[in-house]
């Protein structure tokens, strides 16, 4: 899958704001209003930037609104609906917190839960995508689900939480990553199903449909970036995961290590996320003899 | 809307049949033709006499070879268009329901003033049905073509869609599936209709005519054996000559 830059900054700072709301709405970590305000605005600034983000890869983002609508079907649909319900819930929650100095406990729990239901739902649209196997996976939703928890925890400044989360984060991804690249073939998408013509012989592509690329084999073709795919990994798991984790339970706590774990998180799971749409192969590729 | 009609009162869909089809493309030209000029957005162009043309089509025609165990290989010219699945992946996945399977005939078509060009439709497509026009932001998809096969301004024999009217080797078939007795049904039954990549669960409408076994070439003829092969001992001025070459 194309690996563009709009979903990708969508996804990891929306997932960091979102992580960092339902702590906040946890009431954790538990400081005054001035505090709380960095906090708020911090988590604010990463869940609406992530989401306005992903409006830049839309054909049409002026009918945005139009998407709220199929929460019955639609896990698109489903995550729009929960991410403004989770920011309406705790923006009336921060409001309070920060102007009156009141911690509404049941509010703030609402819009933790909110904020939790968000990350799955944007994780469950690719996570229902069949065409995608590697995708298609319940470690797709846990992925998303304990990165979101650790950067938030890393953001929360919950020293531990946020240094244990974010190990088990590498630990998914390896197990996600070993896992993916057998899922294919797993799954048995040949050429030979896709066309139907297994039971004459072995099928190979012989002659595209056309000379130059088109629209498919942009979006769901992309096969360029992953040369460099094992590189990247090592480079995703090291500051993604172990550099924060072992500054976090290693290191002793300060303002700047903390910045450095941040910097060093945001940038290694910009590389994972990268890596999870570039290694991403979709069963239109057989078509193609690509994947 | 949102959701899969459980059931449709027609099943409108194509069989294509891969023994005739000839790879000529008329249907991809047809197709394009038709559908820029009448229903919806224009199916766009980029940079169309340049070094990299790019556009948006319904139809694409691929060509596979067929390696059999032993024998030489065969080609197969395989158009493929939206299959208007049963279970159609890319309807319940659409945020707008923009995208949608209608419950009379079974198209599936996509509303063009809903569509926010998101692209997860054409994600969770697994034939590459779909393609997001480049200008115009909107997904494009084989229509069946609706702004014909219902068309009482066109003649009766140009109500079907395009490039089943086009096809020059008469491969495209254009019928009712939920009616056993259709020119469609009829072939899939004899023919042995297949789906393509059946383990998606989509349940595609159209199907694919296999291409029909080769003729075995065998005893050539009853006759053949009265008929003297080439001289295999060769006389005359060619004996001499052969022997005049030996000896070289």
């Amino acid at each position: 899958m194309h690996p563009a830059p709009s979903v990708i900054v969508f996804t990891v700072f929306s997932g960091l704001g979102f992580g960092l709301l339902a702590f906040l709405g946890l009431g954790i970590p538990n400081v005054g209003p001035w505090a709380s305000f960095a906090f708020f605005f911090i988590a604010f600034a990463c869940a609406v930037g992530g989401l306005l983000a992903s409006t830049f890869h839309l054909g049409h983002p002026e009918r945005a609104i139009k998407a709220f609508s199929q929460w019955r079907s639609s896990w698109l649909s489903r995550e729009g609906c929960l991410a403004v319900a989770a920011l309406l819930v705790m923006g009336l929650y921060a409001f309070l917190v920060i102007f009156f100095d009141t911690r509404i406990g049941l509010l703030g729990y609402i819009g933790a839960a909110l904020s939790i239901a968000t990350i799955y739902a944007t994780s469950m649209i690719y996570a229902q995508l069949k065409t995608v196997p590697r995708w298609n996976t319940a470690l797709t939703p846990v992925y998303f689900l304990v990165l979101s928890i650790g950067g938030g925890a890393l953001l929360a400044g919950q020293v531990h939480l946020a240094g244990l989360m974010l190990a088990l984060a590498g630990a998914v991804q390896v197990i996600t990553w070993m896992k993916g690249d057998t899922r294919f073939e797993e799954r048995g998408h040949t050429l030979e199903t896709a066309t139907g013509l297994g039971f004459m012989g072995k099928v190979r592509l012989f002659e595209g449909p056309h000379t130059s690329a088109n629209y498919l084999m942009k979006e769901m073709v992309h096969v360029v970036g992953r040369k460099h795919s094992q590189k990247l990994r090592v480079i995703a798991l090291v500051f993604m995961s172990l550099v924060p984790s072992i500054i976090l339970l290693a290191l002793p706590a300060g303002h700047f290590l903390a910045l450095v774990a941040v910097v060093s998180h945001i940038a290694g799971t910009i590389a994972s996320r990268w890596l999870f749409f570039a290694e991403a192969e979709h069963a239109v590729g057989l078509y193609y003899d690509k994947r | 809307m949102t959701t899969l009609p459980t059931q449709t009162q027609k099943k409108l869909g194509l069989v294509i049949d891969l023994d005739t089809c000839v790879g000529c493309h008329a249907c991809v030209v047809s197709c394009k033709g038709w559908n820029t000029e009448n229903y919806g957005a224009p199916l766009s162009d980029k940079d169309a006499y340049g070094a990299e043309p790019m556009g948006t089509f319904l139809n694409r025609v691929h060509a596979f070879e067929v390696k059999p165990e032993v024998g030489p290989a065969q080609t197969v010219h395989f158009p493929k268009s939206c299959l208007h699945c049963e279970d159609a992946p890319c309807v319940t996945v659409c945020p707008t329901g923009a995208s949608y399977k209608r419950v009379e005939d079974g198209i599936v078509l996509v509303n063009e003033s809903d569509c926010i060009g998101c692209g997860l439709c054409a994600w969770s497509c697994p034939y590459g049905a779909r393609e997001l026009d480049q200008v115009e932001g909107v997904m494009k998809k084989c229509t069946l073509c609706v702004d014909r096969i219902y068309n009482e301004n066109l003649p009766e024999i140009d109500r079907e869609p395009s490039c089943v009217r086009t096809c020059p080797a008469n491969a495209r078939h254009f019928g009712d599936f939920a009616d056993p007795d259709s020119n469609v049904s009829r072939l899939t039954a004899e023919r042995g209709g297949m789906d393509l990549m059946a383990e998606m669960g989509t349940k595609p409408v159209n199907k694919y005519l296999p291409p029909r076994p080769k003729d075995e070439m065998g005893e050539i003829d009853i006759l053949a054996p009265l008929l003297a092969p080439v001289a295999a001992d060769p006389k005359g001025f060619l004996g001499w000559l052969d022997k005049a070459l030996e000896k070289l």
